[in-house]
């Protein structure tokens, strides 16, 4: 061997959509007791990066080809358990599979204190059909959406005073975007609500900036009415030192149409948990993320995509970059697909860039398929390394180093931040990317 | 007129084994027009040429020197080589995930360059200098050598020296894996670069099928680090007809 060597830093080998006319047998073999369906002991492995690669070995890729679900029918996903009370939940000691990629010493309290301190300020700025209210707790839309499935989304549900509710009146087609300023109110560990609702097919894109510095665990509800199109971006630039967790529950209503998109660049710990529930036929979901995780950083997303009925459609994609020291991911993403929910096509993909030595991304794809009457269901990962080799092609025609670098984080994020559609906003993540960028040059 | 002279080049890899010599004394010079093709058996140092001109940071230079017009070569880094006029089509081009060829053409020639190109005629270039080469034009909107077969990576770095317009380029076997009809595609495109009068070429080759539609000024033997003979074109046919085994006996180390 005497050149580069083809490196697959790309998803070729990945991207095969699996089509599945069958469900697979739920694996028999795995040793142990309580397995948790979601980790079943050869399939989701992670696949990490966290190896210092030879200049010549940028060979971090790993391919998912097995399409099959391997739910374990009354341990899975389906069975994880929901409340509103946070005494429901068992305390958390990080061995969870939902908790084990977590550093909770760095968690701020969030999954053990009384969430008590002030919460983030909202400011809401919206065209005028636009409903903006602040209620209390006992309000009849709160819990519209979704009930807890976490010991700190419950702790969040117990302690906060007050939730902002975003209502897109029935038929409204927003020309603006809403855009929900949540700023940070300091250290305390804080809890937050907000309700956002697009009813009957309202057409609207609501925007949640979570800036400033901030302890804090969220219940986002989105509610979608019948024919309803709604694009929700969630903005996580908090200050360095902030710790978040958010959950995010979805419920989409028939033939409804919900592009979600999550961005995560700032903040010392942020989780952010989407979840999609169809309430009728007929409804899409599109969840994205973006992330993009430097020195210390842990970033995490967790999706959760539950068909429970018929003819819906989900699609999956998070992409995330990696530079520096103890730069650390995660990515989990649950597809289940129930016995009753024929006809589904679905498929989820994460993709991750690590830049530098050091860092470490986590990516594991779990489907749970009940019936064999779907469209589709598939699931990619891929993690990739930008390494000497790329650095090398593209100085070689004649790119300086630091271009070079940007032309490919650029390239690699672009997929998400053009799904956005509001150029604003598009511009300012573009801008946002180059100073995580410019921030590892250093 | 520009002139690349390689003189007594000694170059060296670190291996897990410990420092490797592989030029052991290499002496060349290309002017602008010429073709020079580079023979020789399998290991016997053509690449570790081509990536060291091209400034590959594996390489290291222990002894010798090349120069551009007098420039040195070596005191520059990648992309200043690039930008001063070296090009070098890879023997095995790399992938580049989340770049489009179209953001990749314009980003490299503007750097090559220093000014972007005027965007109305660039675009028509580039479709032209596709259509040419036989390239799709959807290729366009891929990433950069992603998922290309051999073949197609190759046009594609071919594309690039006809946009690019280096005053040399050296093609590390840009022929291996092109079927018949992709090698004569290929070969008039070099063709095309060469008969604007400005570039000099180094061809690295394994076979004489691709001297039939490139002309060859001087044939250079590789054998062990070194050249082993050169000659015209003539050479190149008795190579075929007879292999490296005289060479190779006499050099030993050199490996089929
Ligand atoms: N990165 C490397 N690591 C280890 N050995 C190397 C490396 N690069 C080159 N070599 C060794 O240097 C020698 C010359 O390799 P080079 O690639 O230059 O040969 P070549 O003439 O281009 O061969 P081929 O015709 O097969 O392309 C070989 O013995 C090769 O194994
Ligand atoms: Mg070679």
């Amino acid at each position: 061997m005497t050149e580069m060597t083809e490196t697959p830093l790309n998803e070729t080998l990945l991207n095969e959509k699996a089509r599945i006319g069958a469900p697979s047998i739920p694996g028999l073999t795995e040793e142990g007791e309580s397995l948790t369906p979601l980790e079943p002991a050869e399939t989701t492995r992670p696949q990490s990066a966290s190896a210092p690669a030879s200049p010549l070995g940028g060979d971090a890729a790993k391919g998912h080809s097995h399409g099959g679900g391997y739910g374990i029918p009354d341990s899975s996903r389906a069975g994880r358990l929901t409340s509103y009370t946070l005494e429901d939940f068992p305390a958390i000691r990080g061995t969870e599979e939902e908790w084990r990629f977590t550093p909770l010493k760095r968690f701020g309290g969030l999954h053990t204190a009384a969430l008590d301190g002030a919460a983030p300020a909202v400011a809401v700025e919206a065209p005028e059909q636009v409903r903006v209210e602040t209620v209390g707790r006992e309000d009849s839309r709160i819990g519209s959406a979704g009930i807890p499935e976490d010991r700190v989304s419950a702790n969040a549900w117990s302690h906060f005073a007050e939730a902002t509710v975003v209502t897109v009146p029935a038929g409204a087609e927003l020309e603006d975007r809403v855009l929900v300023t949540l700023t940070g109110a300091g250290k305390a560990a804080a809890a937050q609500h907000v309700v956002v609702v697009a009813e009957d097919g309202a057409r609207a894109v609501v925007v949640l900036n979570h800036v400033g510095e901030a302890v804090v665990s969220e219940n986002v509800e989105i509610v979608l009415g019948d024919g309803a199109d709604l694009t929700v971006v969630s903005l996580q630039e908090w200050s360095d030192a902030s710790v978040h967790a958010s959950s995010q529950q979805v419920k989409i209503g028939r033939d409804a149409h919900l592009k979600h998109i999550v961005v995560s660049l700032g903040g010392s710990v942020v989780r952010v948990t989407p979840t999609a529930r169809f309430a009728a036929p007929g409804g899409e979901v599109e969840l994205y993320g973006l992330y993009f995780a430097d020195a210390g950083q842990h970033l995490e997303h967790r999706t959760f995509v539950d068909h429970a009925q018929p003819n819906c459609v989900s699609n999956v994609l998070y992409k995330g970059a990696l530079q520096g020291k103890d730069a650390r991911t995660v990515w989990v993403g649950d597809v289940l697909i129930q016995k009753q929910a024929e006809g589904t096509d679905s498929y989820e993909k994460n993709q991750n860039l690590v830049l530098t030595d050091g860092c470490r991304a986590d990516s594991v794809p779990n489907l749970e398929i009940e019936t064999g009457l779907i469209e589709g269901a598939g699931h990619a990962s891929a993690t990739g390394r930008f390494d000497d080799q790329h650095l090398f092609y593209l100085m070689a025609r004649g790119i300086p180093e630091d271009v070079a670098r940007r032309l490919v984080v650029r390239g690699f994020l672009n997929e998400i931040i053009q799904k956005i559609g509001v150029p604003a906003i598009e511009e300012h993540l573009t801008e946002a990317v180059e100073r995580e960028l410019a921030a590892g040059d250093n | 007129m520009s002139t690349l002279e390689i003189k007594d080049l000694h170059v060296s890899i670190e291996t897990e084994q410990g420092v490797k010599e592989i030029l052991k004394g290499v002496t060349l010079t290309v002017k602008t027009g010429e073709t020079h093709a580079i023979m020789g058996p399998n290991g016997s140092g053509k690449s570790t040429l081509a990536s060291t001109i091209a400034g590959h940071p594996r390489y290291t230079v222990t002894k010798g020197s090349i120069t551009l017009d007098g420039e040195d070569v070596l005191e520059m880094s990648v992309d200043e080589r690039a930008r001063a006029g070296l090009f070098l089509a890879m023997q095995y081009p790399v992938e580049i995930p989340g770049v489009t060829m179209t953001n990749f053409l314009r980003t490299a020639k503007t750097a090559i360059d220093g000014k972007a190109p005027a965007l109305r005629t660039w675009t028509k270039d580039v479709k032209a200098a596709m259509d040419q080469l036989r390239i799709d034009a959807d290729f366009a909107q891929r990433n950069v050598n992603e998922g290309f077969s051999g073949g197609e990576k190759k046009r594609v770095e071919i594309l690039q020296l006809e946009l690019f317009k280096p005053k040399f380029a050296v093609l590390d076997e840009t022929d291996s894996g092109l079927d018949v009809d992709a090698l004569k595609v290929v070969s008039e495109g070099v063709n095309r670069a060469h008969a604007e009068g400005n570039m000099g070429t180094l061809l690295i080759t394994h076979y004489t099928r691709i001297l039939r539609y490139i002309k060859p000024d001087f044939v250079h033997v590789f054998v062990d680090g070194r050249i082993a003979e050169q000659g015209g074109p003539e050479l190149a046919d008795r190579l075929e007809d007879e292999g490296y085994d005289r060479y190779v006996a006499g050099a030993g180390a050199a490996k089929a």
